[in-house]
């Protein structure tokens, strides 16, 4: 049987990056009324198995994965979790 | 000259390049499909064209980096062979890491699609010679991640060393420093988001687009 841990990868515009998603959806939020929202950012999550059974390895994998293709490190910062 | 035009599944300006490039500059063009590794023998120029390369899934460009034609596109820009990307194109160049930055969503989350007019900030680049003495050129956009970034010291870099190459005059899309095109440090590498191959002859409105492809053909003649 093979063994598999879950990835969440979270992705999201760097501080420093102007999210007009972000503003688009937090301009809308107040226009419905929820005048408390601030500092609304877009972002993006992706899910999926690794195989093995040792987290900080499968960790270290999906941080290179992030580098490499799924986080653009020019405009994008990412949060890995492993459950 | 001899030209390629790289073609990724979602590609929709390659053939316009194609036709463009033939028409500025009498260039026999060969399309080469994004699973290929290699690129034709002796050549001048590669033009990564518009489109929506794999859907814009994830970024746009992010997957057609990593495409297998890529590694030669690398090596021929080293090797001193032109490199174009043009809109989409230039989307990959980015993702890619063969020019600094990237491209973001529109200031107004629309997809701009109108004229624009450019200018041409440094016209001693092997893509921008033949403007010469004319300092501005009308082409057209359409986008909806042309919205250029970079952080602050790159950008100074850029624009320090003359590799901010067209700036808009009304910027339509957020773009930082009003920047249209950059061309890379060695100069062998150019994206722009506005089409040179949607602006090749009068009847298109503007054939100032001609000229960046002139431009890449005057350098080999006097080269030669």
């Amino acid at each position: 049987m093979s063994v598999s841990m879950k990835a969440k990868v979270r992705v999201f515009l760097k501080a420093g990056v102007l999210d007009v998603q972000g503003k688009a959806v937090e301009q809308a939020l107040h226009g419905l009324g929820f005048a408390g929202v601030s500092e609304v950012r877009v972002g993006r999550l992706i899910d999926f198995d690794v195989a093995g059974t040792d987290p900080a390895k499968a960790k270290a994998e999906v941080e290179a994965m992030c580098h490499r293709l799924l986080a653009n490190p020019v405009i994008e910062s990412f949060e890995v979790e492993i459950v | 000259m001899r030209a390629a035009v790289v073609v990724f599944p979602g590609s929709n300006c390659d053939r316009d390049c194609q036709v463009a490039i033939t028409q500025a500059t009498g260039a026999s063009v060969d399309m080469v499909w994004h699973q290929e590794t290699v690129l034709p023998d002796r050549l001048d120029l590669v033009v990564l064209p518009g489109g929506f390369a794999h859907g814009d899934y994830l970024r746009c460009g992010a997957m057609a980096a990593l495409s297998p034609i890529m590694g030669a596109v690398r090596d021929a820009a080293a090797r001193g062979v032109a490199v174009a990307g043009i809109c989409n194109g230039f989307q990959v160049l980015c993702e890619a890491g063969m020019l600094p930055g990237a491209l973001l969503r529109n200031r107004d989350l629309k997809y701009v699609c109108k004229r624009v007019e450019l200018d041409v900030v440094n016209a001693q680049t092997r893509f921008t010679a033949a403007f010469k003495e004319t300092r501005t050129a009308w082409m057209t956009v359409g986008n909806g991640e042309g919205n250029y970034f970079a952080d602050e010291a790159t950008l100074d870099r850029l624009e320090g060393e003359g590799q901010v190459v067209f700036r808009y005059r009304d910027n339509p899309n957020g773009s930082a420093r009003d920047i249209a095109g950059i061309i890379d440090a060695s100069g062998n590498v150019l994206g722009m988001m506005p089409h040179p191959d949607r602006a090749f002859e009068p009847a298109l409105g503007s054939a100032d687009g001609a000229k960046v492809f002139q431009s890449v053909l005057t350098g080999l003649l006097e080269a030669a």
